[in-house]
């Protein structure tokens, strides 16, 4: 038989039972969808991690105080020496590194504002005016802190724009008088809504002078230290003389833990990553499944069509035709069902992201394609089976059975 | 000249414990162009003697010789091509595929043996004309009469133009009037020189064949032929 009526027959076959054909496709497309959408939701979340943490900054390189942070606990320190707080003069001694191009140290705590009889709770971070643009943070009103000696601590604040809008409300709130603890302090900026992200909440910070958050906290240790390396190719550099320094100005010891962004990046799309591959397994289960009912759908139309093979050799088709016609309509199931299965996951994909603007819910390639092919796959091989079984019938009692 | 020629033939089914034989020691020759009934009480054998001729079953023993050549040795693949090319079947029951037209029921011999489709539409149009059929090339085996539809299955059996023609009971699920006009077509098919194998209960059918064979346990227990007419 040639292709094109072997395709024709399968298609002509499939169709004479519709609700069968419609069943083994709906399966099928289940599947494929659910491979689509789960791993467009898996790789939604690893977008949108990497992506807020990526907008913390660019080529960020982060200190933290002592040495069991990240890089593994090394139990001689924890017996000999507290590690050395952070602070700012270490932050100072920073900016001699080559490869960095600038740095802001950052104190955090908590606090309380007050503006006109309101009053609430807030974080207070306490850090220098390079502070927002290394953490690409942008302002709607005013400007950032003043560029001045570290320690001088002008009585000023850029704060958030809920806390803007809860305190001052319609008023401009630039130039107004704040208190934050027992200071008074002038409002010189309010940054920009980002809503909640990685780390902390913009919304609801209010960013002073460093020495002044340490006056207000009574410590002089640091939170952290942000560095922003020169280039991305800078960064292991960086990282390297960061260090380096720190050590010499904690007499050798090495009681500091620096990160890099792109170290937490790579393990945040590893494990997100691998959590989207768990996901898209688990879909791949329902596409088995799937295919084992096109299989258990084919054997019913050996034995519902007993009758029509016994006929088809009869009229002296080989076994082959009669195991291609029904391998062919076995295809066609899967290959229909992986069809409608891909179209339904990328509407569902696309229902997503339109649910959820922030969320990047699509399905990565590999997936598209892995799901595609497997449910074809898995269509033509539980085929053969049935495919089989149908040419090997003896026509004599296949023709019985009328 | 010999169109069949049967040597010897067994043919024993196991049912349980006992061997039945539905064919025993069968010698049979058959020249090309003639008009044979196979008659006898069911169980008999006719059918299974049907079977053996149109290559569907193979026999225990004995050697099957179809236009001179020794088909019960070929592999299932080289009977399929016999089937395609040398046999056609004519059912009782029609044997139509229900999904397709009168045209691709027609055509279906063919397109199992991979001939264009323009060489299909060709013959599959004179063959509607000849039988009767142009009006109904379109419909479907639910939308035709029990007349219309062996005459499809007829069509069907004569379109690769074959030597013979095995007939299980055509007449059995028809009235007399379109049973008659069936048997009409059958023989007018013989008389243009195919050779027709009729098996049936019917008497007055069986008569009308120059040839008769009638079967009993597996045997031949009378093969007599009379002149046409």
């Amino acid at each position: 038989m040639r292709l094109a009526d072997t395709l024709r027959f399968a298609r002509d076959a499939a169709a004479g039972y519709p609700l069968r054909t419609a069943l083994s496709v709906l399966a099928m497309s289940i599947g494929v969808a659910a491979v689509v959408i789960l791993t467009a939701l898996g790789d939604g979340a690893r977008r949108y991690v990497v992506g807020q943490f990526s907008s913390i900054g660019t080529n960020l390189v982060i200190v933290l105080p002592g040495r069991s942070g990240t890089g593994g606990f090394n139990p001689a320190n924890a017996i000999t020496t507290t590690p050395r707080d952070l602070t700012v003069d270490d932050a100072a001694a920073l900016r001699r590194a080559s490869a960095v191009s600038r740095l802001a140290p950052l104190a955090v705590g908590t606090s309380e504002i007050s503006f006109g009889g309101k009053l609430r709770e807030i974080i207070v971070a306490g850090s220098t005016a390079e502070f927002i643009p290394i953490r690409n943070f942008e302002l709607v009103q005013g400007k950032g802190l003043p560029e001045e000696d570290w320690n001088r601590g002008s009585p000023v604040a850029v704060i958030g724009d809920k806390i803007r809008e809860e305190l001052f409300g319609n008023q401009p709130a630039v130039g107004h008088l704040i208190r934050v603890g027992d200071r008074r302090l002038r409002v010189v900026g309010v940054l920009k809504s980002l809503g909640q992200g990685l780390g902390m909440n913009t919304d609801e910070l209010v960013i002073v002078p460093v020495s002044l958050a340490q006056a207000m906290f009574n410590s002089n240790t640091l939170f952290r230290i942000l560095v922003e390396a020169r280039s991305r190719e800078a960064i292991p550099e960086a990282k390297e003389q960061v260090t380096e320094i720190l050590k010499q100005r904690h007499r050798g010891e090495e009681d500091v833990t620096v990160i890099t962004q792109d170290a937490v990046l790579a393990t945040f799309d590893k494990l997100l990553g691998a959590l989207t591959l768990g996901v898209a397994g688990i879909a791949a289960i329902s596409l088995a499944v799937a295919g084992i009912l096109v299989m258990n759908v084919m054997l019913v139309a050996v034995t519902q069509r007993t009758g029509e093979i016994g006929l088809l050799k009869a009229l002296g088709a080989p076994a082959r035709t009669i195991r291609l016609a029904f391998l062919a309509e076995a295809a066609m199931l899967s290959t229909v069902g992986a069809v409608v299965g891909y179209l339904l996951g990328q509407l569902g994909a696309f229902a997503l992201r339109q649910a959820f603007p922030v969320f990047p819910a699509y399905p990565p390639d590999w997936a598209v394609i892995a799901g595609l092919s497997t449910a074809l796959g898995t269509g033509l091989l539980f085929g053969v089976m049935p495919a089989r079984r149908a040419a090997r019938l003896d026509p004599v009692q296949a023709l019985m059975k009328h | 000249m010999a169109l069949i020629e049967l040597k010897g033939i067994e043919r024993v089914f196991q049912l349980g414990d006992a061997a039945v034989h539905a064919l025993a020691g069968l010698d049979l020759r058959i020249d090309d162009g003639e008009y044979v009934a196979v008659m006898g009480p069911s169980g008999s054998g006719k059918s299974t003697l049907l079977n053996l001729l149109g290559l569907l079953d193979r026999p225990n023993s004995g050697t099957y010789m179809l236009e001179g050549r020794d088909v019960t040795t070929l592999s299932a693949d080289e009977q399929a091509r016999v089937r395609s090319e040398r046999i056609g079947f004519v059912f009782q029951s029609f044997h139509l595929v229900p999904r397709l037209t009168a045209a691709e029921n027609i055509a279906l011999p063919m397109t199992l043996a991979g001939i264009p489709a323009k060489e299909r539409h060709e013959r599959v149009a004179r063959a509607l004309a000849n039988f009767g059929l142009e009006n109904r090339a379109d419909h479907r085996p639910d939308q035709l009469s029990g007349g219309q539809r062996q005459r499809v299955a007829i069509a069907r059996a004569t379109i690769m133009q074959p030597a013979l023609i095995l007939a299980d009971e055509p007449t059995g699920n028809l009235d007399r009037h379109t049973g008659d006009e069936v048997v009409n077509l059958l023989e007018t098919l013989n008389a243009s020189g195919v050779t027709l194998i009729v098996v049936t209960h019917d008497q007055a059918m069986g008569a009308r064949a120059r040839r008769q064979i009638v079967m009993e346990d597996g045997r031949i227990e009378r093969d007599s032929s009379h002149a046409p007419g």
